[in-house]
This record gives structure tokens, sequence and C-alpha cells, in this order.
């Protein structure tokens, strides 16, 4: 067996063996019913609100705000990113600003976005660009300083107009920095939208936990978290293994 | 090609990097071009490429003059690794040809071509990550090849090589040379490799980089590594030290 082989499989069995304690320890009531159910249950909880589509509507909803969150965070930030790094004077102003972004704690901020853009599902759609903006465009910088000036030479060389040199050389260069800025953007959104939904919304997943956990619906609460567990996990796992593959194919472990 | 040319960095103090300095090269000739650290051998192929302007003088390319832009038909080969790692070695060299609107079933007939010269074959379909320095160095000299310059311009291409490397890659660089009947400059640190591979030889002084002395080789133009047993190799490379030396000295801070 190989050694990442190895860690993979260590990494599995950490993860089963701490979901087999929680079973166990649920099953034995050391942990009460009240507080946390068996995996096993919340797992089947949530089959049953999929096959009754209970789930549909909160998951629509959230996924609809994330998208829209994501979309928006990766548009802006690129773009944004690109514009900063073409002006150097703008650079040396925001960089402070773009490295203490997420020591602001944006939620505080929730009533006046309600107030610009009133009761739907903007404030929170806002909330996740907030959060997922400023990792794209800090990616978008990150790869296109690490374009390799030898290469816009190269462009150069070739006789490239600005645009050419843009889509042929300088972003398939920057991808594997623009990747991890989609990776950290999808991060970023699910957690500003789930969180958002929390404090104040009338829909969604983290609202359906936030309820749930009001009423003391506990089955209804951990099938909804597991819900939002498996999709993050799923979602950041397909983007890792195909960001894997890209930086393996140019040799960056 | 070059008349009076100078180059100057500005700056809150300019750095005067060459010039100014004058050069004619023959068509078809193997020119290298000596010097010590610093004294302004990549920013005169810059400024004869096109790449950078210079600050005074001219610069031409076959009767025409050369203002900031690459002129057609001069290629350029770095001294960095320029392979473009998300391609394979194959679209790595077919690159420039498809920017050019070459005829597909003409890219990969020259393609397929350069990827035999080069000795790539098993390696057609790699990733530049998956190949050695000295072999990335070739895709990047074949990815300029295929274009069929006239004039090719290589800054250091061997600099990071180990020595038994550089001198196989300078074979396959005359070989190339014959075949196709362009005009070489080459830009290298290493005096043997300027007096095995070269016509002339150009020696620069420190910086600002002038021509303080140029040396005819008068090698065969079948020439290949093996003539560095031969006693004129010994002199030529003597000649171009002792021209280099002080302003070695000189580049190191140095009295001479």
């Amino acid at each position: 067996m190989t050694r990442s082989r190895r860690i993979v499989w260590t990494r599995i069995a950490l993860v089963a063996g701490a979901v087999g304690g929680i079973e166990l320890m649920c099953r034995l009531e050391v942990i009460k019913p009240l507080t946390m159910i068996a995996p096993s249950q919340m797992a089947l909880e949530l089959g049953r609100m999929i096959a009754t589509g209970e789930i549909i509507a909160p998951a629509a909803y959230t996924f609809m705000e994330v998208g829209a969150a994501f979309v928006v965070s990766i548009v802006a930030g690129g773009a944004l990113g690109a514009l900063v790094h073409a002006l150097p004077r703008l650079r040396r102003a925001v960089d402070p600003l773009l490295a203490s972004w997420y020591a602001v704690p944006f939620f505080v901020f929730y009533p006046l976005l309600i107030a610009l853009f009133g009761l739907n599902a903007l404030p929170l759609i806002a909330i996740g660009v907030i959060f997922a903006a400023p990792a794209m465009m800090l990616s978008t910088l990150a790869g296109l300083d690490l374009v390799p000036r030898v290469l816009r030479k190269v462009a150069r060389a070739h006789r490239l107009s600005r645009l050419q040199e843009a889509r042929l050389i300088t972003f398939p260069s920057a991808a594997p920095y623009l990747f991890t800025g989609l990776k950290l953007a999808f991060a970023y959104s699910l957690i500003g939208i789930i969180a958002g939904e929390f404090i104040l919304s009338s829909g969604g997943l983290g609202y359906g936990i936030s309820y749930a956990y009001e009423s003391f619906e506990n089955r209804t609460m951990y099938a909804l978290m597991l819900f939002v567990l498996l999709i993050a996990t799923g979602v950041n796992g397909l983007l890792h293994t195909w960001d894997g593959r890209l930086a393996r194919r140019r040799g960056i472990t | 090609m070059l008349r009076g040319v100078t180059r100057i960095y500005p700056g809150a103090t300019p750095v005067h990097a060459l010039g100014p300095l004058d050069l004619d090269l023959a068509r078809g000739e193997f020119f290298s071009v000596v010097g010590p650290s610093g004294c302004g051998k990549s920013t005169l192929l810059d400024v004869l490429a096109g790449l950078s302007r210079p600050t005074a003088g001219a610069v031409s390319f076959e009767g025409s003059p050369v203002r900031g832009e690459v002129p057609d038909g001069i290629g350029v080969v770095f001294q960095e690794d320029a392979s473009f790692p998300w391609l394979t070695v194959r679209d790595n060299i077919a690159f420039g040809l498809r920017r050019a609107g070459t005829e597909p079933g003409d890219i990969a007939r020259r393609v397929t071509y350069a990827i035999g010269f080069m000795g790539l074959d098993d390696f057609a379909d790699a990733y530049p990550a998956q190949l050695s320095g000295g072999m990335r160095q070739r895709v990047c000299i074949a990815r300029t090849l295929v274009l069929q310059p006239r004039l090719i311009l290589l800054d250091e291409p061997f600099g990071a090589l180990d020595q038994q490397t550089r001198l196989l890659m300078g074979d396959e660089l005359l070989r190339l040379w014959r075949e196709t009947g362009a005009t070489v400059l080459l830009i290298t640190h290493a005096l043997d490799e300027a007096a095995l591979l070269s016509d002339r030889v150009g020696v620069m002084s420190a910086r600002p980089g002038r021509f303080i002395d140029f040396v005819s080789t008068g090698w065969a133009r079948g020439r290949d590594s093996r003539i560095a047993s031969d006693p004129g190799f010994g002199a030529i490379t003597a000649r171009l030290w002792a021209a280099l030396r002080p302003e070695s000295i000189k580049a190191m801070g140095r009295q001479v």
C-alpha cells in the first residue's frame, strides 16, 4: 500500500471511528437523546425527509442563495482582483483592508442589509458575497502575481494581443489559484448563508435547523445538519479531487 | 542591425545598462555574446527582439526598424523555463503555429518533426511537469523553431543544465542551425560554449555593456562538440578570457 493510500485509509478510519463511537454512546444513552440522536437515526430521518420531499423547499431556497452568492462572488471577486492587480497604487491601498477583512464581524450589518434590500433573500446573498468575494479576490491576486514574467515575454514574442495574452497565457497560468478561489468562495458562501439564515430568515436549511432547535425537534435538526455537512463535504471533495488532478498534471504537490 | 543603441532604465537613480553599441549580424551566422554578470546581455537580447525599446539608437531587422514589438521572423528562447505547464509537449510546440493560423495538417507535420528532432517522441503527450529541465528547454526551443524564424535569439538557454547535457544540447542547436539556415544569436556566460558553437563571439564590457572585442572562431559549418579537443579551441577560449577577465573583475567591484 502506498503512503498516500495509507493516509487516506487512516483518515477514513478516523472519521468512521468517530461516527461509530458517537453511535455507540448514543445507543448506550451515554449521550442522552435530548442532546443528540444516533448518527444512524440522523441518516434514517434524512432519508425520510428526502423521500417525502420535505427537504426540497428549504434545500432549494438555500442552494438558490448559495448559488447566487457563489456566482456573484466569483465574477465580482475575480474582476476586482484583476483590476487591483492592474493598478499597483490601488493595490497598496487595498492590501491592508483585504488582510484584515475576515476580522470584521459582518453579521452586525445584517439589519442594515435588510434596510437596504428588504426582507427577502438579497440580504443573505449579500452576506454570502461579503464573505466569499474577498477570498476569490485574494486568490485572483495571488494567481496573477505568480504568472511567471517569462510567460509574459513569451506572449510578446508570439505577438499576442492583450486579450489573447489574458485568455491563452495569464488565465491558464493563474488557473490553479483561481480554482482555490472557487473552493473558498463556495465554502464561504455556504457558511455565510447558513449562518445568516439562523439569524433572520423565513426559509432555508439554516432557518430549518434553527426552527427545529427551538421546537426541540432533534430528529429534524440533526437530519438537516447532516444534510448540510454531506453537501459541503461532497462539493468540497469534488472540487478537491479536480484541483488535485490539475495540480498533479502541473507538478504542483 | 544595432546602431548606437543605448538602454538606460529610468528611476530615482537611472541605471545605464547598455551601450552605446553597434552590431551587424551576417545572414546565417552563429554569433554568441559573452560578458560579465550584469553587463546587459539580456537587455541586449530584449532590445534586439523588440521586447524593450532602446533609450537611444536604432534597431533594425532585415532593413525594417524594430520598435517595441517582436517582428515576424524573430524567435526567442529564454533562460527560464517558459514551457506552458497546462499544455502537453505537442500542444506547447504547436502553440505559435496555431496562433499564426497555420493549416492543421501542416501544424501536425511540423510538430511531429520537431518532436522527433528534439528526441521527445516518448513524451509527446506528457506535461512539462513530467519532464526534466533539459527536456522542457528542448520543448521551448522546438516551440520557437517550428515557426521557422530567420533570426533565433537564445538567452542562456542551457544555463540551468549540467555540463554534459549542455554539450549535447549545443550539438543539437548546431544541427538545427545547419538545417534551418537561420541566423543565431546566443547569449551565454560560458566561454567554452561560446567558443565551441559560434562563428563569431562578441565580448561585452562590464556595465554599461559595450562590445570590447569580436573573436572569429573559423570553425567549419559541420562542427560539433568534439572540436573541444582541437588545439584552436583552447586558444579561442583563452582569448575570450583575456578580454573578459578585467571586465569581470570590474563587475565584481575589484581593482584591475
